[in-house]
């Protein structure tokens, strides 16, 4: 599949702000075998006086802006054509739950996609009672790690209402499980967390979604903005798999990658604040097509 | 057993000193007997009487006082200043018992310094399975924004300090490592000299290593990695209220470096610069006192406002160099004890000469089964808790021994690598003066280490942690421990250096002094904050004079002033108004702010008059009693303000307190004027002006009429000799502000600067006769808006 990505992210402030830095995390990711990115350009309105780009510690290209004071208004916008290859997904060869602890224990790695990185709590995922029992309750019985993460991106599926106003950014996962409601980050970092606590290493994945589906199929939830979903680790042969739990389903050619994290905070498309006094707007538009 | 038979010598030692039984005592032998390397303090201590011991104390105590030594204490949501808890009793330590101390400390320093650059570099003690990847990853001190990000000096770690303790068996043990930001060196400095005080005669004849070469050298050190001599070293503080703040600030006036906060700075590419007064400048060292986490909002934890957003991407570009490097609190991380005995042969390739408390981290089985063998010398605790044992701010350590074997087995198998155990420490104990006996305390030693050009140079003392009562866990400082003096004390004569060496001069000189942004914002604040109480307590002076000798005659004229009153945020029924108390407490938080560059004897001052403020307001009634009370507050804020203003150099600072303190006074006598010169006020309004003014004499030799309102406004208005009139303060002020930093470019001024001329010239071609009340108004309001210029073009 190729698709011809844009989008445009744009904040205004009610009174001009002071000087400020910020990281975006935007860009398509290449990878090999997966992704392929034809074209990326990121265009920033108006001009900042510094730019640079960098690799952060799990892969993803970040762009560092820098702007002196007196900004009202300032303007992402984002234009990139990528090739995403079909993944089919095959035979189940992930381990079974109980033998996870010793493949994972065997692996004696720290680069980015090693998978102790993914275990712990992270700022944004903490460990949750609820989600805890949640989860386990929902994998009872699951013969190996790839059952246990679709059992529980379904049940999380089923529980959960798409709700685009009941939460925020920063609406804990356990307010937002809580109130059995959210949009594709609540639900991401809640299965997360209910994947760690079952032992198995889950990352955040920040992406976009296809905006238009393909004739005769329903339009997928989450497609009108930046998207997010979960990459769990199955063992040392199967290695890792991305589900969606918003919409149900294994990941496949309708997601294109940004990059990966512990939780959002690792890769939040837009970080760092300008010194401004007042209130700030914003709006965030995406667009993706197949061409 | 320990000395309980054989009682110390009177005379020569120590009277009625018992050790505990089994310990291992610092004084006293196994056997009772004093050791050698203490018989000369012993023999002076033990010579002097109850009251010449308490004597010499106080002088240490008073000391501490006089110089505002103090550290921060936290509890019951408040946190307070408490003076600095000094234990008087120095504790001895030989120089061959030093030297090997050192030798042992400098090797596990360099050990740190491997394992640092394997964990943010290759990672290759994991892939060699020398150390966990849980461990590792699952750490929150391992950041890893700054994997792969080389220090730009080669080195990681610059500044270190190491927890040791002494066995039952008298060996040295290092209880805790400590790379995030070491506190201490310089309460280290502060224990020396208050200590010295104290036994002055005897301190002399011991031939006591000093400290000053440590810190002239490690400044060296900093200056020296600059790459451009314009640069400068600046100490990074999290702030006032941090438990320490008392010693970032005395370590940069010490070694004459700036002390500054996270927004004080800010990233342009790739370079570090500081805000100053004067614009942006270079930063090439920055000595780190602020955990790692909060240093970058942008890159580590993006709640911080302590930090400096870009900081990292300076650090990846090379701009700077961070004392010590982002993410050294891995290197604290108690479970990476059990690993970093095993490390030393393979990273350094000789074992470590002096070991570390026995560690056993729970992810292992080996371990597992070592501390399900042998619970009751256990201590179980979190594996990536920091610092020792019962000294840091997360839940205590629990006894493993306590807890029924299934639920310590389950425990362990549950938490696993979360967990670690240690080996429950015993401290030997040391002298202290309990209650005025010398009583046995729990001693632990901090040690600090400096990497220079010549290697890693050890502090020769200066630094123990005494318990408050004999159990080890006492020895927290937060939970009532106490600081010693650490004496090395050598056979020979030993050299004094001071902190003046053959380079510094030259040094000192080179190093540039812009006034940071926030540092002159604080000193205008307080100039004005100090002003506003010294017009407060004039107002409310004169209030209460007439209410006490006229009574309910005087209502009228208190009716007239009350407009400023409330102006001022001040409640005439109240004897001493919360709202001066309130300003006073501005004052002082200013002053806090800035303590690096304020004397001692003005902060004290500062602090005196706030307390008897508090204590009058308690007490003190309206009138006769308010107005004496007022007085006597009057007097003590004079000899702030001679203090404050005499004693400082006539450099920026100075010039922005000033500036701060004559905005304050003009605005105050403009609305001052403006309301009691109103004609149809009652007769008084213009005697009380004149007193407000602090100008009743004057008045009296200038003019020899009664007061009227065109000798009032001549007088408090347009008088340019009289330092009280708002003339005077507009010349002062155009003055000042005309040598602030770019206000006057050859000729081409600044808005404030122009602002400040045309108020000026205005004042200079008024008369009496056109300043009624809504000139004073509209006077009083172009003053004001000085300080918006003030603060767009020097504050931000």
């Amino acid at each position: 599949m190729r698709y011809r990505l844009t989008m445009s992210i744009r904040y205004a402030f009610d009174r001009p702000s002071g000087d400020g830095r910020q990281l975006l995390r935007i860009c398509p990711a290449r990878l090999p075998g997966v992704q392929q990115v034809t074209s990326c350009e990121v265009t920033v309105t108006p001009r900042p006086a510094e730019r640079r780009s960098f690799t952060d510690f799990f892969g993803t290209e970040v762009i560092e802006l820098a702007f002196p004071s007196g900004l009202s208004e300032v303007r992402f916008d984002l234009a990139a054509e990528v090739r995403r290859e079909m993944r089919q997904a095959g035979f189940d060869q992930s381990a079974p739950l109980a033998a996870l602890p010793a493949e994972i224990a065997s692996v004696r790695d720290l680069d980015a996609q090693s998978p102790h990185h993914f275990l712990a709590p992270s700022p944004r995922v903490p460990v949750v009672p609820e989600i805890s029992s949640f989860a386990a309750a929902a994998v009872a019985g699951a013969a190996s790690v790839r059952e246990a993460v679709q059992r529980l991106g379904e049940a999380l599926h089923e529980a959960m209402t798409f709700d685009a106003k009941a939460t925020s950014v920063d609406t804990p996962i356990a307010e937002a499980f809580a109130g059995r409601q959210g949009v594709c980050q609540d639900m991401s970092q809640i299965m997360i967390a209910g994947l760690r606590s079952l032992g198995i290493p889950a990352a955040y994945v920040a992406g976009f979604l296809r905006t238009e589906p393909p004739p005769g199929q329903p339009r997928l939830a989450g497609a009108d903005a930046m998207h997010a979903w979960v990459r769990a680790w199955t063992g040392g042969l199967a290695g890792w798999v991305e589900y969606d739990p918003t919409n149900a389903c294994f990941v496949d050619s309708d997601h294109v990658t940004v990059g990966y994290g512990r939780d959002y905070s690792d890769i939040a498309p837009v970080t760092g604040m300008l010194r401004f006094f007042g209130a700030q707007s914003g709006s965030h538009s995406v667009d993706i097509i197949e061409i | 057993m320990a000395g309980q038979d054989v009682p110390s010598a009177s005379g020569r030692g120590l009277a009625g000193y018992m050790p505990l039984p089994g310990v291992q005592d610092e004084y006293l032998d196994a056997q009772g007997a004093i050791r050698p390397l203490w018989s000369q303090l012993a023999a002076h201590l033990g010579g002097l009487g109850p009251e010449d011991l308490a004597r010499h104390i106080a002088r240490a105590d008073q000391y501490l006082l006089d110089s505002g030594v103090f550290f921060r204490q936290y509890g019951g949501g408040l946190s307070v200043e408490r003076p600095w808890p000094l234990s008087h009793v120095p504790v001895l330590i030989g120089e061959a018992d030093w030297d090997e101390i050192s030798t042992a400390l400098v090797q596990r320093a360099d050990l740190l310094e491997a394992v640092m650059a394997d964990l943010y570099g290759p990672n290759a003690l994991v892939a060699a399975g020398k150390l966990p990847a849980e461990l590792v990853a699952a750490n929150p001190e391992w950041l890893r924004p700054m994997v792969g990000v080389r220090p730009r000096s080669g080195k990681y770690l610059h500044f270190l300090a190491f927890e040791l303790g002494r066995g039952p068996d008298g060996k040295w043990w290092v209880l805790a490592d400590r790379a995030q930001a070491p506190s201490g060196a310089g309460y280290a400095l502060e224990n020396r000299v208050a200590t010295a005080r104290a036994f002055s005669e005897h301190y002399a004849q011991e031939h006591v290593q000093r400290l000053a070469g440590f810190f002239r050298e490690f400044r060296d050190a900093l200056m020296a990695s600059r790459h451009d001599a314009e640069s400068r070293v600046a100490i990074l503080t999290p702030g006032p209220l941090n438990d320490t703040y008392f010693e970032h600030a005395y370590i940069a006036r010490y070694l004459g470096f700036n002390l500054v906060q996270g927004e004080d700075l800010t990233v342009v590419d790739g370079h570090l610069m500081l805000r100053t007064v004067s614009g942006l400048r270079p930063v090439e060292v920055l000595w780190r006192r602020l955990d790692s986490a909060w240093a970058d909002p942008l890159e580590l934890d993006h709640r911080s406002q302590l930090g400096t957003p870009g900081m990292i991407s300076a650090l990846r570009a090379g701009g700077f160099e961070m004392v010590n490097a982002l993410g050294s609190g891995v290197l604290e991380t108690r479970a990476l004890m059990a690993f970093l005995p095993k490390l030393a042969p393979h990273l350094l390739g000789a074992p470590l000469k002096m070991n570390n408390i026995a560690t056993w981290w729970c992810g292992d089985a080996k371990a597992r089964a070592a501390v399900l063998g042998a619970p009751e010398r256990m201590l179980l605790s979190n594996a990536f808790a920091t610092g020792m044992p019962f000294d840091s701010a997360g839940p205590e350590p629990e006894r493993a021994g306590d807890m029924p074997p299934d639920a310590l087995a389950e425990r362990i198998a549950r938490e696993s690598g979360a967990l670690v155990a240690q080996e429950a420490v015993t401290l030997s104990t040391t002298p202290a003066v309990v209650e005025g006996r010398f009583e046995p305390r729990p001693m632990s030693l901090r040690v600090f280490l400096a990497r220079t050009p010549e290697g890693w140079q050890v502090m020769p003392g200066g630094f123990a942690r005494i318990g408050s009562s004999p159990d080890p866990a006492a020895i927290a400082m937060q939970r009532g421990g106490s600081a010693a003096d650490v004496w090395v004390v050598s056979p020979e004569p030993v050299p004094t250096p001071s902190l003046a060496g053959p380079d510094s001069a030259r040094d000192r000189r080179a190093t540039p002094g812009a006034l940071p942004s926030r540092s002159a914002d604080n000193l205008f604040w307080l100039g004005r904050y100090i002003e506003r109480t010294e017009s407060m307590v004039r107002l409310l002076r004169a209030c209460h004079v007439r209410q006490a000798e006229a009574g309910a005659a005087a209502q009228p004229l208190l009716d007239a002033a009350a407009p400023l009153l409330k102006g001022m945020g001040l409640d005439p029924k109240e004897g001493i108004p919360q709202g001066l108390l309130d300003t006073l407490g501005a004052a002082i938080s200013s002053a806090g702010k800035v303590r690096d560059r304020f004397s001692p004897d003005a902060w004290s001052a500062l602090a005196d008059i706030d307390k008897t403020a508090r204590r009058m307001a308690r007490n003190v009634t309206p009138g006769d009693d308010a107005a004496r009370a007022l007085s006597a507050l009057l007097r003590k804020l004079a000899g702030i303000t001679g203090l404050v203003h005499e004693n400082m150099y006539r450099f920026a600072g100075w010039r922005f307190l000033t500036i701060g303190r004559q905005h304050e006074r003009a605005m105050n006598m403009a609305r001052m004027l403006e309301v009691l010169t109103d004609p149809e006020l009652p007769p008084g309004a213009l005697d009380m002006a004149i007193e407000v003014g602090d100008s009743v004499l004057t008045h009296r030799r200038r003019f020899s009429v009664a007061a009227s309102r065109e000798t009032v406004i001549e007088l408090l208005a347009l008088d340019a000799l009289n330092p009280r009139s708002l003339r005077h303060q507009v010349d002062e002020l155009r003055e000042q502000i005309d040598m602030l930093p770019h206000a006057n470019e050859h000729g081409a001024l600044s808005p404030l600067a122009r602002a400040a001329l045309r108020l000026y010239a205005d004042f200079a071609t008024a008369d009496p006769e056109t300043l009624g009340p809504a000139e004073l108004a509209d006077l009083g309001a172009r003053i004001a808006a000085l300080s918006d210029l003030m603060t767009e073009a020097y504050f931000r």
